[in-house]
């Protein structure tokens, strides 16, 4: 079941669109929200709540970059690898998470802080290489500037 | 020099409020438009303004409203979504029109609502613009509480409310019949055309989708008329545009200039050159999925018309640029490996193709690849181009290969005969 909060944030959304199951993206968004990535049970509960079944939820969940169907950790910093964050040198800052914290695309640190995932470009390629980490976008990254950023996240 | 679209965005990009965005005029053409104006005559207007979408396609944006049935017996409701699902590698420009002036996209949504008649309108916003979202929210709870949107819209008996919708990533939503599908609650998959959106939309219905930099047009085109516009350009095609530059250049960012302004103009005179110790060898002048240009097009005129003569795309107009110290096959492989991932995997050649062709560059990249490759990779740009998939994403992740091996053959050829990447400094060079 979708937790009251859950629930609320889903019914907020509902007027806005012709039938209910047009919120299976929505409602996915909002699961994660509260529950930090989509469980095999909160496919259930967002299928129930749309009148879906699993499997088309899961159709859905599995196809969006964004929404997470495994684990992730605390903070999920999605590092730009597109074109002009390449020609700007992001391979140098993958190569600095590599070492600094042992992870690479699609690996989390074994403490459950940071994953790290690619991200299609973000749309900050006048200040190549970018990332976005929770609802902010830094830019011109430099190995020193991952650094400062990374103490700051607990 | 006419700016209409960036001249009131401030240097800092704190977005203009309701009562800073009336000051410059703001909301003037709806009121407009409303008391003078027919839905069919604004229609009317943006056709004759000749203004084309800048999400890419470049097609004429009031041809595609008049494709929308008018009248009491059309199909209801119709929608108007405006198309904020700016995705393409290397483009900027969309970010910065909602983050500086969103009511000026708010209008420009509003009066192409009103031109087909539209109940309803979606604001598809991309999941990673987060501040633009905030922005948006609050212009959109603004308009509503001045009476620019809702019922009876500043007394003219119109009808017509927006909701902001943020996606859940993937690039392909930006095709705007999978973004139907995304906007339905679905798997963002391309929909087979015809039938074409404005007469089967979204849920089945007429609906119009247009990019972000195209409405922002609206208001002054109704406000200022469709032979300024017209005047804004020096050639044939109308209008300013919003145009890019990233990598190596000294002062990568956005200029609104006329259409049609030189590639040279752009990149020696606004990106302010090359960075030192780096030469000019090309560019993909719009986007991911537009050909390169090469030195011999510096004096191109980059409008619709003569990118396509030059054989490349205007696409988006942000342009990425490469220079002699970056590997033009480690960029292709960027690319490629981008289009791959990005795939929706609904048609086989897109699905199968991209990642064949991401292992062969790989490949060639580091130093395995063979004498055949060359020919081989051609036999997909062949086979993944135009008519051949689902959709024009493949045909548009094929353009820089194909290009690539037209200019930069000698550069495929270094690698297969020196066995890797003779690029000390390319980026991808660095990780092998």
């Amino acid at each position: 079941m979708l937790s009251p909060a859950e629930q609320a944030a889903l019914d907020a959304e509902l007027p806005h669109y012709p039938a209910r199951r047009a919120l299976c993206i929505e409602a996915l968004k909002i699961v994660q929200h509260h529950r930090g990535w989509i469980s095999d049970e909160a496919l259930r509960d967002v299928a129930l709540a749309l009148g879906m079944t699993p499997h088309e939820v899961d159709s859905v969940a599995t196809f969006y970059n964004l929404l997470y169907r495994r684990p992730v950790g605390r903070h999920v910093l999605h590092l730009c690898d597109s074109v002009s964050c390449w020609v700007m040198g992001c391979d140098g800052i993958c190569d600095h998470f590599r070492n600094r914290l042992g992870i690479s695309f699609g690996e989390t640190t074994p403490d459950g802080r940071f994953t790290l995932l690619p991200i299609p470009c973000l749309g900050d390629c006048d200040h190549a290489p970018s990332l976005m980490a929770g609802n902010r976008i830094h830019g011109n990254l430099t190995p020193e500037k991952l650094d400062r950023l990374l103490d700051e996240l607990d | 020099m006419a700016r209409p679209l960036t001249e009131h965005i401030r240097h800092d990009r704190t977005p203009l409020d309701l009562p800073a965005y009336e000051r410059t005029g703001g909301y003037q053409a709806l009121r407009k438009a409303l008391a003078e104006h027919a839905p069919a005559d604004v229609t009317e207007i943006v056709k004759s303004s000749r203004l084309q979408g800048r999400g890419g396609a470049g097609f004429f944006t009031g041809m595609k409203w008049s494709f929308v049935p008018m009248g009491p017996d059309a199909p209801r409701p119709k929608y108007f979504i405006c198309n904020a699902d700016e995705m393409e590698p290397g483009t900027f420009k969309d970010r910065y029109l909602m983050e500086g002036n969103p009511h000026q996209l708010l209008e420009g949504m509003i009066l192409g609502a009103y031109a087909i008649e539209a109940e309803t309108g979606y604001l598809f916003l991309r999941a990673e613009y987060h501040r633009c979202a905030e922005i948006l929210a609050q212009a959109l709870a603004d308009a509503r509480r001045a009476g620019y949107l809702g019922i009876n819209i500043l007394g003219s008996g119109f009808d017509h409310d927006i909701h902001l919708h943020t996606s859940a990533g993937r690039y392909i939503c930006g095709e705007e019949t999978a973004l139907l599908n995304a906007l339905e609650g679905r798997r963002a998959i391309p929909r087979a055309k015809p039938p074409f959106p404005p007469v089967v939309g979204l849920f089945g219905k007429p609906t119009i989708v247009n990019n972000v930099e195209t409405l922002c047009n609206i208001p002054h085109i109704i406000r200022n008329g469709a032979d300024w516009f017209r005047s804004l350009a020096p050639g044939e095609e109308a209008g300013t545009k919003l145009y890019g530059a990233s990598g190596r250049v000294n002062l990568p960012g956005l200029w609104e200039l006329p259409l049609g302004t030189p590639l040279r103009e752009i990149i020696e005179g606004h990106a302010g050159g090359m960075q030192k110790g780096h030469r000019f060898r090309g560019v993909i002048p719009g986007g991911a999925s537009t050909d390169f240009l090469v030195e011999e097009h510096l004096e191109l005129p980059l409008d619709f018309k003569s990118v396509a003569q030059a054989g490349s795309r205007l696409g988006t107009g942000t342009m990425i640029v490469l220079d002699d110290r970056t590997c033009p096959v480690g960029m292709v492989l960027n690319l490629e490996r981008f289009f791959a991932r990005e795939s929706c995997g609904w048609c086989t050649p897109c699905r199968d193709g991209l990642p064949w062709v991401e292992k062969i560059l790989q490949a060639i990249e580091n130093g395995h690849g063979r004498e055949d490759d060359l020919d081989l990779l051609r036999h997909h740009a062949r086979m993944l181009g135009p008519g051949r998939t689902f959709c024009a994403f493949a045909p548009g992740a094929v353009e820089p290969l194909q290009s690539a091996l037209k200019y930069f053959e000698d550069d495929f050829r270094r690698h297969l005969q020196g066995r890797g990447c003779p690029y000390r400094h390319s980026p991808a060079a660095a990780t092998a």
